[in-house]
């Protein structure tokens, strides 16, 4: 399923003197099985943007095409469900949201929301809950007996019990130990590749967003700066700087390295192992010693 | 949603009503929500409501944003209303369908009391859109200082108002994240039967208050990391200062009293 923002616009509070611009002449495609990063600086309009992809917030001005349904400004939405049961949010921490009694009520929350039988919302989630790396003892406690990273993960995996078309993820890893941040990001690529599923990435890390993502949107002040291949725009760590943003360390020692040696490399290293093995290329070019 | 709702927010402009002493301003509406009461007819009331409309003009306060906020309590003026209307027999009968019998009073006196209400939101919500909580607060305190003789815990009070007040907008906000978390995971707050709206709150309730008790210890910590021990010699940062201004408010009010007196039947 393709979603298509066009021209959108968002103000906050409008008609009341605490109106504030979020977003404006924002526009991009996230075609079905892409995966998008969207970074930017804090305030940048990435939460605002968000909102649109489910129909939370409804633009007002331009339109936002979900699949076959097109949600524009001055209109009013009825029967958005359908909507949102394709676009999944992990929202930043997701694990905020939890209520139930137990985590397996927890996860079937969403599911049994969108008409999905009771047996089959539990089979999801006992699927689940192996899938985001906890055991399925987990499945009868309280969520609030967890600690932060297991709540963390109960909350990702009731919102993958919607089995949705697109999943977007606000943050998915802030406030996680490096070892969790790594497991999950490595989950949501895995459902990526194998599934096919559409994904959205709002990140900070500039790291994720070069490890994971084929496209990337960078937002500034409300608007989009610039769209293109992870590999192009952080070939202009100036650029980036200028906008408060940095470029991943990979490519920061890349950038260090060709200045002090002045020696190119072929192209721009998103990771480590590129990183050596194009360094390896250029010794054996000889121009390392 | 809650983007709407004015109660409790503070718009920082530069007015003559901003610039009133908070302690002015508080015991200004504590006389107001008294003065009220004195009008009685079509002309009392067309003063006070005269009177309230200059006040709004002074503070600079956009009267459309003011009406915007009332839409949360707009239910129930409308049901004060219809009370009146349908309860109060006096005057002249005006219309009859069936059992219901609408009297002249009824209209008036309806009028009347939903005017009352409307005049009283609009200026308390005046107090907290022209004082920050923290003066208002402040003011609290220091009207509220004598009656420390009478073990009244005075400071805590305060305290407990500023904090309270502090966490109105920080609250909306968590219930509107929460909300729009759950609505991503098919919740619907807004439509449907009574009986599956009131459930539907369950899962908004829960997370907002365990996120508002982890606040509060949160915040209960960091206090007490600081040393903070309670108003006993504690100075101020910010010292109240009544002015010829504030007296001159003040007495406005008498006036109006006095106006209302002699116009009232």
């Amino acid at each position: 399923m393709d979603i298509q923002l066009q021209e959108v616009e968002y103000r906050y509070a409008a008609g009341t003197p605490f109106e504030r611009l979020a977003i404006q002449h924002v526009s991009f495609a996230i075609p079905e099985g892409a995966f998008l990063a969207v970074i930017g600086h804090t305030g940048s309009g990435k939460s605002t943007i968000i909102q649109h992809l489910n129909a939370l917030l409804q633009p007002t001005k331009g339109k936002v095409i979900i699949g076959d349904r097109v949600i524009s400004a001055g209109k009013k939405e009825k029967n958005l469900k359908a909507v949102r049961k394709k676009v999944g949010i992990v929202f930043q921490f997701p694990e905020h949201q939890l209520f139930e009694e137990t985590v397996e009520k927890d996860i079937s929350y969403g599911p049994m929301n969108f008409g999905v039988p009771e047996e089959e919302a539990k089979r999801r989630a006992q699927k689940l809950i192996r899938q985001v790396g906890l055991s399925e003892e987990v499945l009868q406690k309280s969520p609030f007996d967890l600690s932060g990273g297991q709540m963390r993960r109960v909350a990702i995996a009731g919102v993958l019990a919607m089995e949705p078309d697109v999943l977007v993820l606000d943050e998915p890893t802030a406030g996680l130990d490096p070892r969790g941040r790594k497991e999950i990001m490595d989950m949501f690529y895995d459902l990526h590749q194998k599934r096919g599923l559409s994904t959205v990435l709002v990140t900070h890390s500039m790291e994720d967003a070069a490890l994971y993502a084929d496209e990337m949107v960078i937002m500034h002040k409300g608007k989009v700066y610039k769209q293109g291949k992870p590999r192009e725009l952080f070939s202009q760590p100036d650029e980036l700087a200028g906008l408060g943003l940095s470029v991943p360390d990979v490519v920061r020692f890349q950038h260090r390295f060709e200045a002090l040696s002045g020696i190119q490399l072929t192209k721009t290293c998103l990771t480590i192992d590129e990183l050596a093995e194009e360094l390896s290329h250029a010794k054996k070019r000889g121009g390392l010693s | 949603m809650m983007e709407k709702m004015i109660f409790g927010r503070y718009l920082p402009l530069q007015s003559a009503v901003h610039q009133l002493d908070p302690r002015a301003k508080l015991l200004f509406i504590f006389g107001f929500v008294i003065v009220v009461f004195l009008a009685n007819n079509a002309l009392s009331y067309a003063v006070l409501a005269a009177f309230t409309f200059v006040l709004i003009y002074l503070s600079k306060i956009n009267i459309r944003f003011l009406f915007a906020g009332l839409k949360p309590v707009i239910w129930l003026i409308a049901f004060t209303f219809l009370l009146h209307i349908f309860l109060t027999k006096e005057g002249d009968l005006l219309v009859e369908v069936g059992f219901l019998k609408v009297y002249e009073g009824g209209v008036r006196q309806g009028a009347f009391i939903s005017l009352r209400f409307l005049l009283l939101i609009f200026v308390t919500s005046l107090l907290t859109l022209t004082t920050s909580p923290i003066s208002i607060t402040d003011g609290l305190e220091s009207l509220l200082n004598p009656f420390k003789k009478l073990k009244l815990p005075v400071h805590e009070l305060a305290l407990m108002m500023s904090i309270s007040l502090r966490f109105i907008p920080t609250l909306m906000d968590e219930t509107d994240k929460i909300m729009k978390a759950q609505m991503a995971r098919g919740a619907d707050f807004s439509s449907g039967p009574i009986k599956d709206r009131i459930k539907a709150v369950v899962p908004l309730l829960i997370p907002l208050f365990v996120s508002a008790f982890k606040r509060a210890e949160e915040l209960a910590v960091a206090m007490e990391a600081r040393g903070y021990r309670g108003g006993e010699g504690r100075t101020k940062y910010r010292l109240l200062h009544w002015k010829w201004k504030d007296t001159v408010a003040l007495s406005l009010l008498f006036v109006l009293a006095a106006v209302l007196w002699r116009l009232r039947s």
